[in-house]
């Protein structure tokens, strides 16, 4: 058995950004495991620019951003494992993984980071029976296709779902010389960024077709075309809506999933909302010890973000190893409900006496809302009142929670984000 | 006088811009959140440009493609261009984020470089 203070699995942006802050306040004896045989997570197929703008004030593509982190961790001489798959995580922070080199290994920690990313929701969205010919991807799969093995999976494209990803992609395999017909998307708005329909399908005259799914699939042995068709409020095709597009290439780009059967089995409690741990103000879980951060405790869409939150998930595990009593009594907790339109909110729960002095906090809303006002409440106390001129599913928001202005409300017991008319 | 909606994409909070011309000159740019929109909608309207990401392919590396991208921006109308350029250059491992892989690509005067490594095997 080894033993290390803080094991981190995942070597993503989120992982990476956990170990240099770890490191920096404290921590020397730290351990990052990494399934893939290189460091940086999923960004390394990401080769499109628009990341680390708030970190780096300047536009990197997603292999340079994770080079500034790498650099990092290397020049700390912080230690990791690749082509290393964590099989399971006990209650306790032991630590089973696998690799070529040690066959199986048990690592006891003191402290453990949840950083395992995120993976796309399946053709489980694709809701219509039938047998799949060859020619359906996830955006993600051709994303790793195109970019990283320089394979083009198809020369006509239809493409269901607007998450980033696809819409990345529609740009990507036009500019590689794919026709892409167009982009359906069930919802009544686009899941991604409004700079990526502009620059991905607007540049292109590619069109996006909100209200509408996939009704139909044709090919035997490959895709030959795919007929899509408007939904009505139910989501249901509504007949005589069809439209049929000849292709050989259906890419699936509905939405990421964090990735947390590690946590699950061991015990750690996930929001149903969010699929990811529920934490409290130090991204601690339920389980003390088990830290998590990155998209495996929500989905970000921007990865400057995860490097946030990631940096605060660090701190606090080096925080929790450095100062660790068993006979501390349990901190008192506050917990932030949301309503209104408000889906969930990371953290889910606050320590008010422990809690940083200006806390971030990050959520997603569930509509597109206009000129609203976001409000803060301390039990019924009026805290914060933002008004926000749109506000979208598609895009992370998020608000700063001052620990001395929660103190001052006397018996707090509840805080509530919420959505108001202006 | 002409009106041009926008979608600001400089960063993810896309704001709506709206811009008025008068003789083709910008006279007003409204809605956007800081002076990098006016910049871009300024831009956008007289004309457009575009970083390019892209690969190419790599001899002899650990991975078949490198990935690279336009220094800067160039004209949106010379995308195809440059991507034309690309096809059929290769480069042999090792590949460093920042080398010059096409010099002043499709008379841009802009060099494409590698955005990621790439190490020999
Ligand atoms: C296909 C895809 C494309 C994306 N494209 C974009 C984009 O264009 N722009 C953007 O801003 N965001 C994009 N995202 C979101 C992006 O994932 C985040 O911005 C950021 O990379 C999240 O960092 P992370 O470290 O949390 O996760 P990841 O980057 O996914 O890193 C998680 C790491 O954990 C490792 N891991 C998982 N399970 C185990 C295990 N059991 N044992 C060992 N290692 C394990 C994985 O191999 C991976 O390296 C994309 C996500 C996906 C899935
Ligand atoms: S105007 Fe400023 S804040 Fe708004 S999208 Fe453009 S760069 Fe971002």
């Amino acid at each position: 058995m080894l033993n290390y203070d803080l094991v981190i699995i995942g070597g993503g942006p989120a992982g990476l950004a956990a170990a240099i802050s770890a490191k920096d306040n404290g921590i020397d004896s730290i351990l990052i495991l990494e399934r893939d045989k290189e460091l940086g997570g999923i960004l390394n197929q990401c080769i499109h620019n628009g990341f680390g703008l708030h970190t780096f004030k300047e536009e990197l593509t997603g292999p340079e951003y994770a080079e500034r982190f790498i650099k990092e961790v290397l020049g700390r001489k912080i230690e990791y494992k690749l082509n290393t798959m964590v099989m399971d995580l006990g209650k306790d922070k032991t630590v089973t993984a696998m690799n070529r080199e040690d066959g199986l290994i048990q690592i006891k920690a003191k402290a453990v980071i949840l950083a395992m990313g995120c993976r796309e929701r399946s053709r489980g969205a694709l809701n219509i029976p039938g047998f799949r010919p060859a020619g359906i991807y996830s955006a993600g799969t051709a994303q790793r296709l195109v970019n990283r093995e320089g394979f083009m999976p198809g020369k006509e494209v239809v493409i269901l779902g607007s998450g980033d990803i696809g819409l990345i992609m529609a740009r990507r395999m036009t500019l590689e010389g794919a026709k892409v017909k167009v982009v359906a998307e069930l919802m009544p708005y686009s899941g991604g960024l409004k700079r990526n329909i502009v620059q991905c399908l607007d540049d292109f005259g590619i069109p996006l077709k909100l209200r509408h799914t996939v009704v139909d699939i044709e090919g035997r042995d490959r895709v030959k075309a795919v007929t899509i068709a408007e939904v009505d409020e139910n989501n249901k095709p509504i007949k005589g809506t069809e439209e049929r597009y000849e292709c050989d290439t259906l890419l699936l780009s509905c939405g990421l999933l964090p990735e947390n059967e590690l946590s699950r089995s061991a015990g750690v409690d996930l929001s149903p909302v969010t699929s990811g741990p529920i934490v409290n103000d130090s991204l601690e879980t339920n389980i003390p010890g088990i830290f998590a951060c990155g998209n495996v405790l929500h989905v970000h869409d921007l990865v400057d973000y995860v490097s946030k939150e990631s940096t605060t998930a660090g701190e606090n595990a080096a925080k929790y190893i450095l100062s660790f009593n068993e006979n501390d009594s349990p901190d008192r907790v506050v917990k932030i409900n949301t309503e209104n339109g408000v889906r969930y909110s990371v953290p889910a729960f606050v320590r008010p006496d422990k809690m940083a002095d200006n806390l971030t906090v990050r959520f997603r809303v569930g509509n597109v809302y206009k000129n609203v006002n976001l409000c803060v409440y301390a039990n019924d106390t009026l805290l914060q009142k933002l008004p926000k001129k749109i506000m979208a599913p598609g895009e992370m928001e998020q608000i700063i929670l001052i620990k001395n202005k929660l103190n001052e409300v006397s018996d707090l017991n509840t805080i509530t984000i919420k959505i108001e008319e202006a | 006088m002409e009106t041009r909606e926008l979608n600001c994409i400089v960063c993810p909070m896309g704001c709506p811009i709206t811009v008025t011309l008068e003789n083709g000159e910008v006279t007003s740019v409204t809605g956007n959140t800081c002076p990098r929109g006016e910049k871009y909608a300024k831009q956008e309207v007289v004309a457009p440009i575009r970083s390019v990401t892209s690969t190419v392919k790599v001899l002899g590396g650990e991975w078949p493609t490198v990935a690279c991208k336009t220094k800067t921006e160039i004209p949106k109308g010379k995308i195809f261009e440059v991507m034309d350029a690309l096809k059929g250059v290769s480069v042999d491992a090792p590949v460093n984020i920042g080398d010059v892989i096409i010099e002043n690509v499709a008379g841009t005067n802009v060099n494409i470089i590698a955005t990621s490594n790439v190490k020999a095997c």
